[in-house]
């Protein structure tokens, strides 16, 4: 596994992972070694603007890269959601809707509520989301599989139909003017401003590398070994004493913060917004590119939302096509790689490194059915 | 007043909140009950395609909406083909009348009906092959969604087709002071008719009954000699006959015409039908249906226009609160743990 950037690792032959087997062998302190540069590489892209990979002259560069930055966001938050806890949510775009109109009410001119500057808004939108996760989950997270992606399905859909009706959400004439974040350029112009996504971009891919963090970090918790346990059966997990109901709520809560974010920061790029962004389409992206990455994988679901999110904008020149052949893809991925890009797979999760160290004596050697892989049966202590 | 099924173009709610307009609400009472059941049977008859797939797949067939809109699209160009415009009503004689609904009857539920069965082959029977785990079969479809609808964007662009009428919206009588037009007589009448002979083929026949056994339990009906790849094309395509004839019932009603992406609310809210009434239960549909049809079109006339898919919504969420599985509960072969 390696970050964002990577093509799809070399899927082709079964049971050889070339690059996940090289990463897993490389001590921590190699693997930043590695991963520092990339990251940088990652910063400089928009910069860098590299001829094959530029949207231009469709589509605007730094701003496509953002869109890309702002779906991975998404995805990411959405996966501890789909992924890791195993909840169908199909009505993520509620959140997303839900951040964006919660910046926007507290920072467009347009809106009769108090301004606040940007950066205070971005914790309050996120904390207004994530009562809404509660709101949400408390009365259906009692449903299962197919009733609760029915259930978000609607939520997302009401969340948008009252940004249509309710007066003060302005429906379709929306907010003009949302907060950005503070630092003006040399000339004094706003650093961050609607027209220059580098800032945006650069802002973005640190929020999602914060997360990852968090997210990395609470997959090896408590938390994440019960989201997996409710993920793997519900049943089997209530009756070993995961108090299942609290974790799903859990998941329900911090996905719900990543998207308040990811919305919060959208409207602060777009400057405006109004009710047509919200729909179930929106929901249905931002779930294919968990599920096309790789649910439960992180470093997957970034790869399925760069895919999501850029491949419409790169083909620019035949846009008339562009969803026929997103669906296409879509259709084929799943025929030919059902577990998405990148699938997850089991792993040991917390202590794993030390684990898989002591009774391998090299790093983490994972295979799809949960089992300690060696080489060689005979290495095993 | 005839309600707007469209959600795009919801009008603007003026001034303040929510209003609630009892006098309205009580007024139209009959008016509302009668439109909600015309349309609570269109939904029905959506919704029996949804439950019989997910009954016998486990799969929410998402483009199941785009087969519906295939139907309405087979449905306009059958009217436009024998000559008809969009704009006057003509006035036919009875008989040429009813021959030219059942030619575009025939049309659309052969058009449904053969998109569910292809869709079916192209896109989900290559995952069943490879045993994919449901999400995926979710994505596809999605995924196929998206390209059906795609297709009819691009051949016929983003304006709806104008629509075509060879039935005037005439009132016939009136039950209770609601008035009962021609065109809510032939859709209810006619959507329950293909209700009941759907709940009597898979009650009654041979093929039924495999049907039956594979919503059950697909391997052991497998080893009693179900052919299942069959039972399950057989699904596929009950459920686009279906929704093609409440794609003419749709055609005949709504005020505005097809248009690319006119499935989509639609196939949301007979979606919701069918989980409302308990999905995978064919009479659950039926009673989803209607409840939905009825209740939107009361909160329509008590809220406003605007709100009536909110109010759908609301009572998806409020009924699945009370009973997690629905009003009927689930079974197409029998209860589910």
């Amino acid at each position: 596994m390696t970050t964002t950037t990577t093509p799809p690792a070399a899927p082709a032959k079964a049971r050889r992972r070339p690059v996940s087997d090289w990463w897993n062998r490389l001590s921590r302190v190699q693997q930043w070694g590695v991963l520092i540069p990339l990251v940088a590489l990652v910063y400089l892209l928009p910069v860098l603007n590299p001829p094959l990979i530029t949207t231009q002259p469709g589509y605007d560069f730094p701003i496509a890269m953002f869109e890309v930055a702002r779906y991975a966001l998404v995805a990411i938050g959405l996966n501890i959601v789909v992924g890791q806890a195993g909840l169908l949510d199909l009505g993520y775009v509620g959140f997303f809707a839900i951040g964006a109109y919660v910046m926007a009410l507290f920072t467009s001119p347009d809106s009769s509520l108090a301004k606040l500057p940007f950066l205070v808004v971005l914790p309050i939108a996120m904390v207004v989301t994530m009562i809404f996760g509660v709101i949400l989950g408390t009365p259906t997270l009692r449903l299962r599989g197919d009733y609760l992606a029915i259930v978000t399905l609607g939520f997302g859909e009401i969340v948008r139909l009252l940004a249509d009706n309710i007066d003060p959400l302005r429906g379709n004439r929306g907010f003009q003017g949302v907060g950005h974040p503070p630092g003006t350029k040399a000339d004094g112009n706003p650093l961050f401003n609607n027209t220059d996504g580098i800032p945006w971009y650069w802002l973005c891919v640190t929020i999602i590398i914060v997360i990852l963090f968090v997210v990395g970090n609470l997959e090896r918790s408590r938390v994440g070994r019960a989201w997996v346990a409710i993920r793997d059966d519900e049943d089997a997990a209530e009756i070993m004493g995961v108090p299942t109901f609290k974790f799903k709520i859990w998941a329900f809560v911090g996905g719900a913060a990543v998207g308040g974010l990811s919305g919060a920061l959208y409207a602060g790029q777009l400057g405006f917004v109004n009710n047509q962004k919200f729909d179930v389409v929106t929901s249905m992206l931002f779930l294919a590119a968990v599920i096309l990455g790789g649910a439960g994988n992180k470093v997957g679901v970034l790869l399925g939302a760069i895919v999501v999110a850029y491949v419409p904008l790169r083909f620019q020149a035949i846009a008339e096509y562009k969803y026929l052949i997103f669906g296409l893809a879509l259709i084929i991925l799943m025929i030919f790689r059902p577990q998405g890009l990148l699938g997850a797979r089991q792993r040991l999760l917390a202590y794993g490194r030390q684990a898989y160290q002591r009774l391998l004596g090299k790093g983490e050697q994972v295979s799809s059915d949960g089992s300690l892989v060696t080489d060689n049966p005979g290495e095993k202590a | 007043m005839t309600p707007d099924l469209s959600s795009l173009v919801l009008a603007q709610g003026g001034g303040s909140w929510i209003t609630f307009d009892v006098n309205s609400f009580l007024n139209q009472f009959w008016d509302n009950t009668i439109d909600g059941l015309s349309y609570g049977s269109i939904y029905a008859l959506v919704a029996l395609g949804y439950t019989l797939v997910y009954g016998v797949l486990k799969l929410i067939n998402f483009a199941h909406s785009e087969v519906f809109i295939y139907g309405a699209f087979a449905t306009w160009f059958t009217f436009y083909g024998l000559g008809f415009r969009p704009g006057a009503t003509p006035d036919l004689p009875i008989f040429e009348l009813i021959g030219f609904l059942l030619l575009a009857l025939i049309a659309s539920m052969a058009v449904s009906g053969g998109t569910a069965v292809v869709l079916e082959r192209v896109a989900y029977r290559p995952l069943r092959k490879r045993k994919a785990p449901r999400l995926v079969f979710l994505i596809t479809a999605i995924g196929a969604s998206f390209v059906l609808q795609q297709i009819l964007f691009i051949w016929r662009g983003g304006n709806p087709e104008n629509s075509i009428r060879l039935l005037r919206n005439d009132e016939v009588f009136t039950i209770f002071g609601g008035s009962v037009t021609i065109v809510t007589i032939i859709t209810v009448v006619a959507s329950i008719l293909l209700m009941i002979g759907t709940d009597m083929f898979v009650n009654r026949t041979k093929f039924g009954r495999g049907i039956r056994a594979v919503a059950q339990d697909p391997d052991t009906a497998t080893l009693m000699g179900v052919n299942k790849e069959r039972v399950i094309t057989l699904t596929f395509l009950i459920g686009g006959l279906l929704a093609g004839a409440a794609a003419l019932f749709y055609m005949m009603k709504i005020p505005q015409g097809a248009s690319y992406q006119g499935g989509f609310i639609l196939g949301i809210k007979a979606f919701t039908a069918a989980v409302l009434g308990g999905i995978g239960n064919l009479r659950g549909a039926l009673l989803g249906g209607l409840l939905l049809g009825v209740v939107e079109n009361y909160g329509q006339s008590l809220f406003g226009g605007a709100w009536r898919d909110v109010v759908a919504f609301a009572l998806l969420v409020l009924i699945l609160m009370f009973r997690p599985t629905g009003i009927l509960g689930e079974s197409l072969g029998k209860a589910r743990v």
